[in-house]
């Protein structure tokens, strides 16, 4: 994105100069914003307009400003970004940028650069011989590396409610409470991701243990199985819980067919030790060891599967990444090119995975704690939907919807 | 009574082309150009006071005063000519102003402006016409200086590169014009601030029809435009229609041949 802030004054009303710029603005592919306009009250009073006009490439906005000259627009002087280099390996020069999770463009040279990927909490690191801005985090930053200082040349763009349809995930009070009824807004959700899937979006699910112990595993295989999955994060008690169950039919011990159920607690153990002894989940599963479960069926369609570790994990099952950094060098790159996120049950990786995720990416958080969802979706306003409810009659609905 | 500046065509001549009228291959026929010119003179000096500056060789354009500046009460504002091959003009005209009385207001050399060929009065607005040949940025500029609302209208028609060419406001609040020389915008801005617009033909645009002096109930202007003619008279008007072919040879005609001293005593 390409834009320069232009000026109008006189009598650009009675004269329709303004209309006629703001025509030619958009009947030559371009989009405007105003972003302060002044009336003359009286008959001879000029007024005044600033409007930032935006392209997408360099060449486009060149030739349109060319035309508005014509109409005496005025261009804006406007200053580039300042930088410093980083004074060592992981350590950022003092007043660095901190980013927000917005569109973000920095200025060199009269030409703006967007920052990629978009995350939160980053500083920006700039590489002018490429063209290049990306956000890092402090283990991506070398010493020297010029990261941009203070907030000169720095354009933000928050995301915009849409004008022309009604979408759910841009509703103002976008959190569903226990008390409220879901079934309308889980038909949405199901049709947004139908939607998704054909377009060639990609849908990441981040899933929390209670989805195995409550017995939701087997809807979660029919999404799966469905097609509606590309990329699959958990934690290790996730996939423990998920393979005890496919081993011994419990989770945690408990036998979720079974209404009251206790004991069986090593049955986890003896779990995580079969995938351990067996070389993991994908060889468990090619050799038929592991035949069921979500991992099982995640494998067989080949979801992408990304594992982080915690402290007090059991095991850990072989693939679950123990490294913090490496985790978020992870997080960052495997959420990169994902359009859709559903936060199920689980807070922690709910907030780590909102720490790497793009303004625009479609967030949809399911937890039966109200504040954990209203920590999930407070980072992506007007880009998600929150639901206080238990997983699994939830993600029952959600598979029966994109079942039928 | 009203006063006019007109410059003798001694000098007068096509020697460069800076207009699609003018070719140098198609020269003015010396002996016609006096005679067109004296009987515009004649007719002129009949209707109102007519000043004469002194021609100067090596300036063949300085014949059309129009675009020598443009004149209120007694502030006289010179025009920057956007070709060089007038730009000597103006300090002939800003002298001779100068010395008749007028209070000379200088625009910013960076602007283009070529006065009342680009900026005619209809009741108390200024239309400003730009793109050939003034700059839009001008008409804002001299909106402050006179304290007026000025309505700038995009000319795109390259034979029509000045406003007087094909725009020309009357007395009554209305006026005649060639709408195709504008764009859809200025062609909506006149609309809005104009009563009674009579449309020129094509044809007769042609003939330089719009390139008239309004002197009261008197016009001046190009023969050639019979249709245009029964119109204004029956709007009581008396049309006074002079040989002008030497001087469209040019891209001008009676109304470049000449500036009001003022167009307006004052602005309201």
């Amino acid at each position: 994105m390409f834009s320069e802030t232009i000026e109008l004054r006189g009598h650009i009303i009675d004269s329709l100069i303004l209309p006629k710029v703001l025509d030619q603005i958009l009947t030559h592919g371009g989009n405007f914003k105003i972003t302060e306009v002044q009336i003359g009250r009286k008959r001879a009073d000029q007024s005044f307009a600033r409007i930032e006009v935006s392209t997408e490439t360099g060449e486009a906005l060149d030739e349109l400003i060319l035309r508005l000259r014509q109409q005496g627009a005025e261009v804006m002087e406007r200053a580039n970004a300042q930088v410093a280099p980083a004074p060592a390996d992981g350590v950022f020069p003092p007043e660095f940028y901190v980013t927000t999770n917005q569109q973000t463009f920095v200025r060199f040279d009269g030409k703006e650069i967007e920052v990629t990927p978009g995350i939160i909490n980053s500083a920006i690191a700039v590489d002018r011989r490429k063209g290049s801005a990306r956000a890092v985090k402090f283990f991506d930053v070398k010493k020297g590396d010029e990261i941009v200082v203070g907030h000169q040349g720095i354009r933000v763009v928050p995301v915009q409610r849409a004008t022309t349809h009604t979408d759910p995930f841009q509703f103002i009070n976008n959190i569903v409470d226990a008390e409220e009824p879901k079934s309308a807004i889980i038909r949405e959700i199901a049709e947004e991701l139908r939607r998704a899937r054909g377009a060639g979006g990609r849908i990441a699910l981040v899933a929390g243990p209670a989805i195995v112990r409550t017995g939701a595993g087997g809807h979660l295989v029919r999404l799966i199985e469905g097609g509606y999955i590309d990329r699959l994060f958990a934690g290790n008690a996730f996939a423990a819980y998920d393979v005890e169950r496919a081993l011994f039919g419990t989770s945690l011990g408990l036998n979720p067919d079974v209404a009251i159920a206790r004991g069986g607690h090593e049955n986890q153990l003896r779990a995580i030790n079969a995938i351990r002894g067996g070389g993991g989940i994908a060889t468990a599963v090619r050799e038929k060891v592991l035949t069921s479960g979500v991992m099982h069926a995640s494998v067989r369609h080949d979801v992408d599967i990304v594992l982080i570790g915690a402290i007090g994990d059991e095991g850990p099952l072989p693939g679950v990444t123990t490294d913090v950094i490496e985790c978020e060098k992870i997080l960052r790159d495997k959420l990169r090119d994902v359009t859709h996120v559903i936060l199920l049950a689980t807070l922690r990786y709910s907030l780590a995975i909102g720490a790497f995720l793009a303004n625009n990416v479609k967030t949809v958080c399911v937890d039966i704690d109200p504040s954990a969802v209203e920590r999930a979706v407070e980072r992506q306003p007007l880009q998600s939907i929150g639901l206080v409810t238990d997983i699994e009659p939830f993600l029952r609905e959600l598979a029966d919807c994109l079942a039928s | 009574m009203r006063e006019l500046l007109l410059c003798p065509p001694d000098y007068y001549g096509i020697e460069y082309e800076i207009n699609p009228w003018m070719s140098l291959a198609r020269g003015a026929e010396t002996a016609i150009v006096q005679e067109q010119w004296k009987q515009l003179h004649a007719t002129l000096s009949k209707l109102c006071k007519v000043h004469l500056i002194t021609p100067q060789p090596r300036l063949p354009d300085m014949v059309f005063t129009a675009n020598a500046g443009l004149t209120v009460g007694r502030k006289f504002i010179p025009s920057n000519f956007r070709h060089k091959e007038r730009a000597g003009e103006q300090p002939f005209f800003a002298k001779w102003m100068e010395q008749h009385g007028y209070e000379v207001e200088w625009l910013p050399e960076k602007l283009y402006f070529e006065g009342e060929g680009d900026a005619l009065f209809g009741g108390d607005v200024l239309f400003c016409g730009y793109k050939f040949r003034s700059d839009i940025q001008s008409h804002r500029a001299i909106a402050e200086m006179l304290g007026c609302l000025a309505i700038s209208v995009e000319l795109v028609d390259p034979r029509f590169y000045h406003l007087d060419t094909c725009f020309c406001p009357l007395p009554d609040g209305g006026g005649f014009w060639f709408p195709d020389a504008f764009d859809e915008y200025g062609q909506r801005a006149i609309r809005e601030h104009m009563t009674d617009l009579i449309d020129v033909a094509p044809e007769e645009a042609m003939h330089f029809s719009c390139n008239a002096v309004v002197i009261d109930r008197d016009i001046v202007l190009p023969e050639g435009a019979p249709n245009l003619v029964t119109k204004l008279q029956g709007r009581g008007y008396r049309c006074h229609e002079l040989p002008m072919s030497e001087f469209i040879k040019a891209g001008g005609a009676c109304k470049c041949l000449t500036m009001f001293m003022p167009q307006r005593q004052a602005v309201e």
